[in-house]
This record gives structure tokens, C-alpha cells and sequence, in this order.
């Protein structure tokens, strides 16, 4: 899996499970202001990316500093990379 | 003595016909039957009732996901009914800010449907890492009137009185108190909710669930007939807009009635059956309550699910209240139960036979048992003019309520 389809399974996830309009998923996104997500969303968005990339994530720290759309693609980058590193 | 007339400024509906108040009407006036037999429903082992008054398909996209993500289908019935009900009412955005509008807005239970989702998924592999934030919120018995009050912004009193199938009526009951007694201007009261084959199958473990029209749906339930073999579950919501006479007038609103009685007691002699004393004793308190005499009674909707043993309590104690003359329908034919939701949706098809001065008569009444002959049952459409009526509704725990409306001087019916 490259980093491109990692971002098009997170975009595609985050917008059937958010409800949100593929067309504002640009990295540079707020999660809060732009994408107008809220406390419950960000919970749920993280049970969404561990369903669709079979990792944990919930208890990790630096999930708790996201604040947009491409802050997520990194980090999801970064886990998959260093689980496949791992394996 | 109350220091407000109590009357009644807007209603929403959303029932087995689809949603509206005017679906809803217009079904009850031409006699439809709304009971659909469900095919899975026969794959349940030990339910023999396959029968059930379902919601169709309706547009929920209309609620914002922000709100609609708390929501399960009886909190969406219930923001549908809001949105008509507070739009009829004509009451503008800036009151929901005001704490001069409450809800009071009840359910048999949380949505059963969702619980057993989550709990199929629990089980498989006893984890709790799938569970979604909201899943609680459909699930608390609060729901209803909790997302309706989130999605409108609605800062007053928040009530739900959770009494099954008196649900609707003690909501009524509680904003009719509130709004009479001064505490506030507005209440949105009434109730919801969602079909489970477990409603069914706990009047049917009871033997009072319909089983003999599984093939011939619209042809149950019986209310007072003599072949009747119990209740047929349904789903939906009523709510109404309570107001305060002085507040409805400063707002030149539209008066479609006026509630100015009530009483819910408690039945210790039974959990699960009807008692007629004690129903008499309900609607005789809701009467004192109104200062009203049984002879000024113009109409009685009774609550009548079908039941063998309740329709024969029901009509016993009417017919010992108000003799055998005052005509006495049940809405249960067309509607099947619809639960938390049926006395409200039942006051809306009251106010309507009020409105249109013709008594709804009850449907699939061919020939009265002998054992409900005490009352005078209205089998076709009767013109009436009606001044009050009362409406009985009673619920499994030995719950009774009775509330009693009376037709407003100088409404009017612009909207409709």
C-alpha cells in the first residue's frame, strides 16, 4: 500500500462515516473549523481509521495533537510504514 | 385553581401513513388501515403475531448528521414531528433561546434496535473497540426529547416520562400542569417510538397479541369487536405545542384546542391487567380536574388496542361514567399501537374530528362483542359538533391516564 491509496482509504472512510464532501478532504482542512467536526467526531474517526487499517491507535499520544485532514494522512503514513517495517 | 388556559398552538406527526399531520388526517378520515404484514417476523421462533403499523421510508437527510448522528428512528420521528409542530406553531427561532418553551417528550424504552445491534457485536468477541460515541444517545430513555432539544437549541424545562403506551399522555399531562400552573409559556409534549419485534412478542408471550390476521392484515386490529384477538404494535410520533392562552395570543397564533384536564394513577391491583374501577377512577379524577360534568362529554377516544380483556374494562368503566350514550371510538383500528406515540397521535385525530365536526368511527368494528355493549360505539362517520372529549390512555404497570380537551371558542384552522 503507497502513501497515495493510504490517503484515498482514509478520505473515502472519513467521508462516508463523517458524511462530509469529498471535494473539502484538502490536507490543509481543519478538523474543527473547516471540516466542522466535533469531540464525538474525532472518537469515532479513530475507531473508523483502526477498522480500516487494522491498527490501535486510540491510546497513542500523538492522535491528541491532529488538528487537520493531513495532520491524519501523516500519521496514518507513519503507523503503517513503521508497522510494515516491523513485520 | 391554574393561573393559564392551556391550549394547544401546533402539532407535528409523524405514523404508519408517513409523516405529517395531513397524511395523517386524511388516512384516519377515509378509513385506511395502516397494518402491514412483516415476513421476518415469521422467521422469529415462538412469535406467532407476524403484524406491525411501520413508518415508510422517509428523508431523515432533512436533520443535520451533527443532530442525526444521536439519533436513532424514534428521536428522527420525533425531530420530524418537532419541525412540523413548531413551524405550525409558527413559534420563531429566537423563543427556543428564551427558556419559555420546554419538551416533554417520553418513550416506551430506548431504541431496542440499536441496543441490539450493539449488543451482536459485543457478544462476538465481548469488545467494546467498535463502539461508536454516539451509540448511547439512542439508547438513554431521555432520547427523544434530548436530540430534539439539541437539534432546535430549546433551553426550557427537558422532561421524559417514560410510561409505555401512557407515555404520550402523562408528557401531555406534565406540560399541561406546567404551562397552567405558570412555570412556563410553551411545552412541545407528546410521544415516540420505534417498532422491535419485541414489543409484539411481549403481548404475544401475554396471548394478547393479534395472531389470527397475519394473512389479512388490514383486517386487525379488532377494538371492541367479537371476534378482536389483541393488539398489533406499531411506531411513530405525535407531539403537540402547549401554550399558555396569553402567550398564544401575544403571538397571534392559531388555536387548534384547548387541554384543560388530566390524571394518571397508578393500578396496584395488577401489573398487567386492566381493571375497570380503576379506570373509572382516572377518568373521573381528569374530569374534577377540568371541572367538568361525563354529561358535558361530547366524544370519547378510548384507548382500546384491541385486547380482549382491555376493550371489556375500558367499555365497563365508560359505560358506568357516562352510560351507554356518548359515542366511543378507538383510532387503534387504523393505527394499530402505536405505543409511547399513541396518545398524542390520537389527541391530533381528536382535534381533527373537532376541527371537522365528524367522529372518526373505529375501524374493523363489524359486530360488538356482547361483553363491550355498555358504551355506544361509532361504527361510521358521525357528524358531531364536539365541545370535549376526553381520551383515555393506559399502559402495561397498571399506569391509567385520561385527559380531557375542549374545543376553543374562536379557533382557527388557516393552515390547513
Amino acid at each position: 500500500m503507497n502513501d497515495l491509496e493510504i490517503v484515498e482509504i482514509i478520505n473515502t472512510a472519513l467521508a462516508r462515516e463523517l458524511e462530509l464532501d469529498p471535494a473539502r478532504l484538502t490536507p490543509e482542512a481543519s478538523l474543527f473549523d473547516d471540516l466542522e467536526l466535533d469531540s464525538l467526531d474525532l472518537v469515532d474517526m479513530v475507531i473508523v481509521l483502526e477498522q480500516a487499517f487494522n491498527f490501535k491507535i486510540r491510546e497513542e499520544e500523538e492522535v491528541r495533537s491532529i488538528r487537520t485532514l493531513g495532520d491524519i494522512h501523516q500519521f496514518v503514513i507513519r503507523k503503517k510504514h513503521h508497522l510494515e517495517g516491523n513485520s | 385553581m391554574p393561573l393559564n388556559r392551556v391550549v394547544i398552538t401546533g402539532m407535528g406527526a409523524v405514523s404508519p401513513y408517513g409523516n405529517g399531520v395531513e397524511i395523517l388526517l386524511d388516512s384516519l378520515f377515509s378509513g385506511k388501515n395502516a397494518i402491514q404484514t412483516l415476513p421476518e417476523m415469521e422467521q422469529i421462533k415462538g412469535l406467532k403475531s407476524f403484524v406491525a403499523g411501520i413508518v415508510p421510508e422517509i428523508d431523515s437527510k432533512t436533520i443535520a448528521r451533527k443532530y442525526r448522528r444521536t439519533m436513532s428512528k424514534m428521536s428522527i420521528y420525533a425531530a420530524l414531528a418537532a419541525t412540523e409542530a413548531l413551524s405550525q406553531g409558527k413559534v420563531e427561532p429566537y423563543l427556543f433561546q428564551t427558556g419559555d418553551l420546554g419538551v416533554a417528550i417520553g418513550s416506551t424504552i430506548g431504541s431496542i434496535g440499536t441496543m441490539e445491534n450493539f449488543f451482536r457485536d459485543y457478544f462476538s468477541d465481548n469488545s467494546l473497540e467498535r463502539t461508536r460515541s454516539t451509540l448511547f444517545f439512542q439508547i438513554m430513555n431521555h432520547s427523544c426529547a434530548a436530540n430534539v432539544s439539541q437539534m432546535f437549541g430549546i433551553k426550557g424545562t427537558i422532561i421524559a416520562p417514560s410510561a409505555a403506551c401512557a407515555s404520550a399522555a402523562q408528557a401531555i399531562g406534565i406540560g399541561f400542569d406546567a404551562v397552567a400552573s405558570g412555570k412556563i409559556d410553551m411545552m412541545l409534549c407528546g410521544g415516540s417510538d420505534e417498532f422491535h419485534p419485541l414489543f409484539t412478542g411481549t403481548f404475544d408471550l401475554m396471548n394478547a397479541a393479534s395472531t389470527h390476521f397475519n394473512r389479512t392484515p388490514s383486517s386487525t386490529p379488532r377494538p371492541f369487536e367479537q371476534n378482536r384477538d389483541g393488539v398489533v404494535c406499531s411506531e411513530g410520533c405525535g407531539l403537540i405545542l402547549l401554550e399558555s392562552l396569553g402567550s398564544a395570543k401575544r403571538r397571534n397564533a392559531d388555536i387548534f384546542a384547548e387541554v384543560v384536564g388530566f390524571a394518571s394513577l397508578s393500578d396496584p391491583s395488577s401489573i398487567a391487567n386492566p381493571d375497570a374501577q380503576a379506570i373509572r377512577d382516572c377518568m373521573e379524577k381528569a374530569l374534577k380536574n377540568a371541572g367538568v360534568n361525563p354529561d358535558q362529554v361530547d366524544y370519547i377516544n378510548a384507548h382500546a388496542t384491541g385486547t380482549v380483556d382491555g376493550d371489556i374494562a375500558e367499555c365497563t368503566a365508560i359505560g358506568a361514567l357516562f352510560g351507554n350514550t356518548k359515542p366511543v371510538s378507538s383510532l387503534k383500528g387504523h393505527l394499530g399501537h402505536t405505543m409511547a406515540a399513541s396518545g398524542s397521535l390520537e389527541i391530533i385525530g381528536s382535534i381533527g374530528m373537532m376541527e371537522k365536526k365528524q367522529i372518526i368511527p373505529t375501524l374493523n368494528l363489524d359486530k360488538i362483542d356482547p361483553m363491550c355493549n355498555k358504551t355506544r360505539h361509532v361504527q361510521r362517520v358521525e357528524s358531531a359538533a364536539i365541545r370535549y372529549i376526553l381520551k383515555n390512555s393506559f399502559a402495561l404497570g397498571g399506569v391509567n391516564s385520561s385527559l380531557v380537551l375542549r374545543r376553543y371558542g374562536n379557533e382557527r384552522f388557516g393552515n390547513r
